[in-house]
């Protein structure tokens, strides 16, 4: 079985994250970079599959020079191989722009069987990619997975909601996003940690994905920052005043925030 | 930019990206799975066996030797996971000490094949632990006067004595045990055996009441006619050269460690003065607090610069034993400074539980002492100094 997990550097949701004033991008300098969480979790659902039966699996990503680090605590955890795309041209994409390069380069990997990914990132928080790279590989995507289980070529996914579980079914290939409940990732450890670096990272460019730089980054993105403001501070709340009636001034704040 | 107060001198921007690596994945995992714990550990006293699983499946036990399972990273990288592990307590660093650089260095380096074969892959993995004998109640700094003896008989060994303050004694499995073989030949007839803490004869007992490195498990071993294969001693080494070498690795990893501890608490000290509030403002902004932070930021670096450089030095393999003493002299000393200013920062809060800082001062205490005091560091860097043995 072939896997391809996608990954993504993302600033540290600790670290203060800033967009930069000029082109309304991600201000990569303001803060610490990391892998996002949510793709540690797809990377040992990628290695649980490895573990229990023959799997290769392959790391992807789009990103500058830095996500290096990213792809090294992914091969560090024990995936096998990666695939770093780097390109100045791809600064700026939107999500359908970054799909369009993902699914070229998940193209490179061979016939791969599985595509697994966080079912959204820690920074842009658009949710979609798994849809979307499903939608241009011409494969069925299983979103927001909280188990997975693959055989017989079939990948079988439950997705829990506020109204109850959807068991979601697909033949491979598939991609399949990832939920926060879906395990507990690894540590690597110091040998996986010593093994990365001696691990195979294909780098690419654009151009030996076939695509044009009109096709991706600030140009090509149908979405556009016009402008953004921080978040307000935060505000001081509501006192609730116990006279006798905490309790019941506590629950209708509740049921008028629709949370009970 | 401006200096990162966790870091000031950047003094890890010289590391390799797999160093930084190793001391992300230690200082992740303490923080996640150790530092939760650590407060209610050191109140009762404890510290838990199955710790040693996750330790061990990360790599740490032994990570600085090669092969038998074992990890096989430079001294640097060693010394940061000791560090890191030393920031949540003394205690975990002991644990790791003991394990990697007494019991499996002692056997890695001085066992016979078969002796590694039959304990190292399982105490990598921290299935089996190991603990180290050397020091008595009567033999401390001067180790060649240990009573303990090891006699011929027949092909046998049969082994005689005791050995006081040995951390995880009660939880071993092997026991490395330096024993005199002939007294005649004074601190020459000293040689190591390797000891299954289930041989009739061999019994630990906790030693209760301590004061200091409560999330630590200390023993006196007491040792009553424990017959042992002929094959159970260390086939090529005697005398005080066998023990000191491997106390040698376990100060290095302390001079490490110290850092972690001291940079806990001057970070402790630090996020207290910012938040906490008098006269109408943080006691940050006061002068005497500051000039604690200050001469506490330094002393945490220029124990990070020493550390740092002797890691290099090891890792080249021209580390002197009187430049480790000098590391653990210097280390630990600072970093019981550290540990004093920063409670005097936390006030009354200080003392308590709730904060790192009293927990770390009172360990210091005890790493100030074992593996070499004070005392003998001062001792080894003057024979240094001036060929001169002050202590004999």
């Amino acid at each position: 079985m072939n896997i391809v997990v996608l990954i993504k550097q993302v600033p540290d949701t600790w670290s203060e994250r800033k967009l930069s004033d000029g082109d309304k991008t991600l201000d990569r300098a303001s803060s610490d970079a990391v892998l996002d969480e949510i793709n540690e979790r797809a990377v040992e659902e990628a290695l649980k599959i490895k573990e229990a039966g023959d799997a290769e699996v392959t790391i992807l990503t789009a990103g500058p020079d830095r996500a290096t680090d990213a792809i090294r605590k992914a091969l560090s955890m024990g995936a096998d191989k990666a695939v770093h795309v780097n390109d100045e041209a791809i600064h700026g994409s939107d999500a359908i722009a970054t799909a369009k390069v993902l699914a070229k380069a998940i193209g490179t990997v061979g016939d791969v069987d599985l595509v697994l990914a966080g079912n959204e990132a820690t920074d842009g928080r658009s949710g979609a990619m798994a849809g979307m790279l499903g939608e241009l590989l011409g494969w069925p995507s299983l979103t927001h997975a909280n188990e997975l289980t693959v055989e017989n070529g079939t990948a079988k996914a439950k997705r829990e909601t506020d109204e109850g579980t959807s068991d979601l079914e697909a033949s491979l290939p598939a991609v399949v996003s990832v939920g926060e409940k879906i395990n507990e990732p690894r540590y690597p450890s110091f040998k996986g940690i010593m093994a990365a670096k001696k691990k195979p990272v294909t780098t690419l460019g654009i151009a030996d994905l076939g695509l044009d730089a009109s096709e991706v980054g600030l140009a090509g993105s149908l979405v556009q920052v016009d402008s953004f403001a921080p978040r307000p501070p935060k505000s001081g709340g509501q006192k609730v005043e116990d006279e006798g009636d905490g309790g019941a001034k506590i629950a209708e704040y509740l049921v008028g925030q629709k949370l009970i | 930019m401006a200096p990162d107060p966790s870091d000031f001198l950047a003094v890890d921007a010289e590391l390799t990206a797999e160093e930084r690596d190793i001391r992300d994945a230690v200082r992740d995992y303490a923080s996640a799975e150790l530092a939760p714990r650590i407060s209610e550990w050191y109140e009762s006293n404890t510290l838990p066996r199955d710790i040693a699983k996750g330790l061990g499946s990360l790599g740490l036990l032994g990570m600085h030797l090669e092969g038998y399972g074992c990890a096989g990273t430079n001294a640097t990288s060693y010394g940061l996971a000791c560090r890191e592990l030393e920031a949540v307590d003394s205690g975990l660093r002991s644990f790791v000490s003991v394990q990697g650089s007494l019991a499996m260095f002692a056997i890695h380096r001085w066992g016979s094949e078969a002796h590694k074969q039959e304990w190292l892959p399982r105490m990598a993995t921290g299935e089996a632990l190991g603990c180290f004998g050397l020091t008595e109640a009567d033999a401390g700094s001067d180790p060649g006067s240990m009573r303990t003896r090891a006699r011929h008989d027949g092909d046998d060994w049969v082994l005689d004595g005791a050995k006081m303050w040995i951390t995880n004694g009660t939880l071993a499995e092997v026991a490395v045990v330096w024993a005199q073989t002939d007294p005649d030949q004074g601190s020459k007839g000293i040689r190591g055996f390797v000891v299954p803490t289930d041989t009739p004869g061999f019994t630990a007992n906790e030693v209760k009441h301590k004061l200091s490195l409560r999330a630590s498990l200390t023993a006196e071993l007491v040792l009553e006619g424990v017959r042992l294969p002929a094959d159970a001693v260390f086939p090529e080494v005697t005398g005080l050269k066998g023990p000191l070498s491997c106390l040698n690795e376990a100060r290095y990893g302390i001079l490490w460690g110290a850092v972690g501890a001291a940079r806990a608490c001057y970070e402790a000290a630090l996020a207290y003065a910012m938040s906490r509030e008098q006269f109408g403002r943080p006691i940050a902004g006061f002068q005497l607090t500051q000039r604690k932070l200050a001469e506490m930021v330094v002393a945490v670096n220029q124990a990070s610069l020493t550390a740092a450089r002797i890691g290099r030095l090891k890792d080249a393999h021209e580390l002197h034993p009187a430049q480790v003493s000098f590391g653990k002299m210097a280390n630990v000393h600072a970093a019981l400074d550290v540990a004093r200013t920063a409670r005097t920062v936390l006030g009354g809060n200080g003392i308590t539980l709730e904060y790192p800082v009293f927990r770390h001062m009172t360990n210091l205490e005890t790493v100030l002492t074992y593996e070499g005091t004070e005392e003998m560091h001062t001792l080894s860097i003057g024979q240094a100094l001036t060929g001169l043995p002050a202590f004999r």
